[in-house]
């Protein structure tokens, strides 16, 4: 049996029997990437020896207390934008290539804690600005459906290591749909959660109004307990909401009679692929087959989404990547010049083209004379655009929509036209620009390429957004279809 | 419409040093860009109050208790320089 192939729910379960050990489990994982990883390239480092006495204990103390963690013994790859205690921790940037963090986010602790096991920092963007992880220092990762073709991204590494059985579950980071696009591109599941919802302490700053860790995995369970394990209040967050930990995971019965559902038009709009819009269109039908009550519906503004989502985007990253100096951690080019001379040359030699284009961008909206016209005007669009989704959620229990309007594009079929990669968010920008949680599953495959719906759901209800998500999964099993490679 | 003497000036302010390439090709692509991004301004936005944060939270204070902090000598290991526990710095003036 390929151990690497199950899920966390399955795992646990054997371990906790004493079946199968967290070493076998460690094993099969690293079996596969030796195996995989050099079509692939999902990890940017992997902790093999570490991750191996990490199972040996677990093990040893299953055996000596018959306890048995939500994640005892599960390994969890991590995008390498979460800070790892003694562990190199990149963004997939030259600037961070060296950096080693003295403490460990509070999403990695409360994993841990858990029984879970880091195996390796997965491959992403650089900063997470990108949706192909095509901008990483590392090289792109490869979808384990076409290696000719983009993972999605950023967490582009996490997704491909999850679809290509590399790990069981998966962490990344979700900014503008940078957890679900890559969900969406390689067939597995990602969810969004609320603002709020997960700490940021530990998670390397790109655009701080609109970012959430976000739990992914090979099916909607395995979601729904990585995300409970993960939130909750976190005192080291100003930003995180107090609210306490608990159980995502008992709502998922497969009932879904009653529950209102909104598909909102604009969602399906021109530049919408039609293969994808069928798909999605077929899952609505799911949805209402398994009792659902479905019905057409509007969000206004969706039109000026995407460049409110990338003025703040910019703005706020502008400001956050101010912090990359050279001096106290990081690359710092060989320059004998005074302080202004070696911080220009450092962060030049160090960011790559598309940092570059949105600090640029974003010093732009900020700058004197454009404050009003480009960031403070976004930041009003934003007010009106989250009043939309208000207005829809208090009428639906959730909104249906796709994630990506396209399918997994080619490797480099994009990467000199940075506009219209911008607007292939325009499906996954508005949720973080509304703060609503949002997941996507997978909901089957056109011309072999995998196609994801978006569930959207109201402030903190993610336990709905997993609730639909699980009855359609359990009905449709599209998660259960493999890569080969 | 983002020239090249325009990108020069935020390149600057964001300390980043741009080659002649560079500069050409981001005023260009910038010029398109943000020649997109101002379909916003045709909203309007009269009495709309702007969204920073998306949750009502406000004054978030911990109790004033001292708590521990990460060492001092390994918080200096990741710097490029460091000298008796602090981080060395290119001159400044």
């Amino acid at each position: 049996m390929h151990l690497n192939r199950l899920t966390c729910h399955e795992l646990v379960e054997m371990i906790r029997t004493e079946s199968v050990t967290a070493e076998d489990v460690v094993e099969h994982v690293f079996r596969r990437i030796e195996e995989v990883e050099s079509k692939v390239n999902a990890f940017i480092s992997t902790f093999k020896d570490d991750a191996l006495e990490k199972a040996r204990e677990i093990d040893k103390k299953i055996r000596r207390e018959g306890k048995v963690g939500p994640l005892t013994g599960i390994p969890v790859a991590v995008k390498d934008n979460i800070c790892t205690r003694g562990k190199l921790t990149t963004c997939g940037s030259k600037m961070l290539s060296n950096y080693v963090p003295p403490y460990s986010a509070t999403v990695i602790e409360r994993i841990e804690a858990a029984g879970g096991i880091i195996i390796g920092k997965t491959n992403m963007d650089e900063f997470a600005m990108g949706n192909s992880t095509e901008t990483s220092f590392f090289g792109c990762t490869r979808n384990p459906w076409d290696l000719a073709r983009v993972p999605g991204g950023s967490s582009g590494g996490s997704a491909a290591a999850l679809a290509s059985d590399e790990t069981v579950l998966a962490l990344g980071s979700d900014t503008g749909g940078s957890v679900r696009c890559p969900a969406s591109f390689c067939s597995v599941v990602g969810l969004k959660p609320t603002y709020g919802a997960v700490s940021r302490y530990g998670l390397v700053s790109y655009a701080n109004s609109l970012e959430q860790i976000g739990p992914m995995a090979k099916d909607v369970l395995d979601c729904a307990i990585l995300f409970s394990v993960i939130s909750g209040h976190d005192p080291r967050d100003s930003t995180s909401a107090p609210r306490p930990p608990c159980d995502h995971t008992s709502a998922l019965d497969g009932e879904i009679k009653g529950i209102n559902v909104g598909v909102p038009r604009e969602f399906f709009a021109a530049g919408v692929d039609e293969k994808v819009k069928k798909l999605v269109l077929d899952a609505v039908s799911v949805l209402e087959d398994l009792g659902a009550t479905c019905e057409d519906t509007s969000i206004s503004y969706l039109d000026y989404a995407v460049p409110t989502y990338y003025l703040i985007a910019m703005s706020e990253a502008s400001s956050n990547l101010a912090r990359f100096d050279g001096l106290r951690y990081g690359f710092r080019a060989k320059c004998e010049g005074d302080w202004n001379e070696v911080f220009s040359a450092t962060r030049s030699e160090g960011f790559g083209e598309e940092v570059k284009r949105r600090i640029l961008l974003g010093t732009f909206a900020l700058s004197a004379g454009y404050y009003d016209k480009y960031y403070l005007k976004a930041l009003k669009v934003r007010t009106l655009i989250k009043r939309e989704f208000e207005k829809a959620l208090a009428k639906f229990d959730v909104l249906v929509a796709p994630t990506m309007p396209i399918l997994p594009f080619k490797i480099g079929e994009m990467v000199e036209d940075p506009l219209t990669m911008y607007m292939m968010d325009v499906d996954t920008v508005p949720v973080n620009l509304a703060g609503v949680p949002s997941i996507s599953v997978p909901c089957g495959f056109a011309d072999r390429l995998p196609v994801g719906l978006q569930i959207i759901g109201r402030f903190f209800e993610e336990w709905k957004v997993l609730k639909v998500a699980y009855a359609f999964q359990e009905n449709t099993n599209f998660n259960l279809k493999k890569p080969e490679i | 419409m983002i020239t090249k003497e325009v990108v020069e000036h935020i390149a600057w302010l964001a300390r980043l040093k741009l080659s002649e390439e560079e500069k050409e090709k981001f005023a260009r692509q910038l010029s398109k860009i943000i020649d997109y991004f101002n379909v916003i301004s045709k909203v309007d936005t009269s009495n709309i109050e702007p969204t920073f944060h998306v949750l009502e939270l406000y004054n978030v204070f911990r109790e004033d208790k001292e708590v521990e902090s990460l060492p001092q000598e390994i918080v200096v290991r990741s710097a490029h320089e460091s000298e008796d526990g602090f981080i060395k710095a290119p001159k400044i003036i």
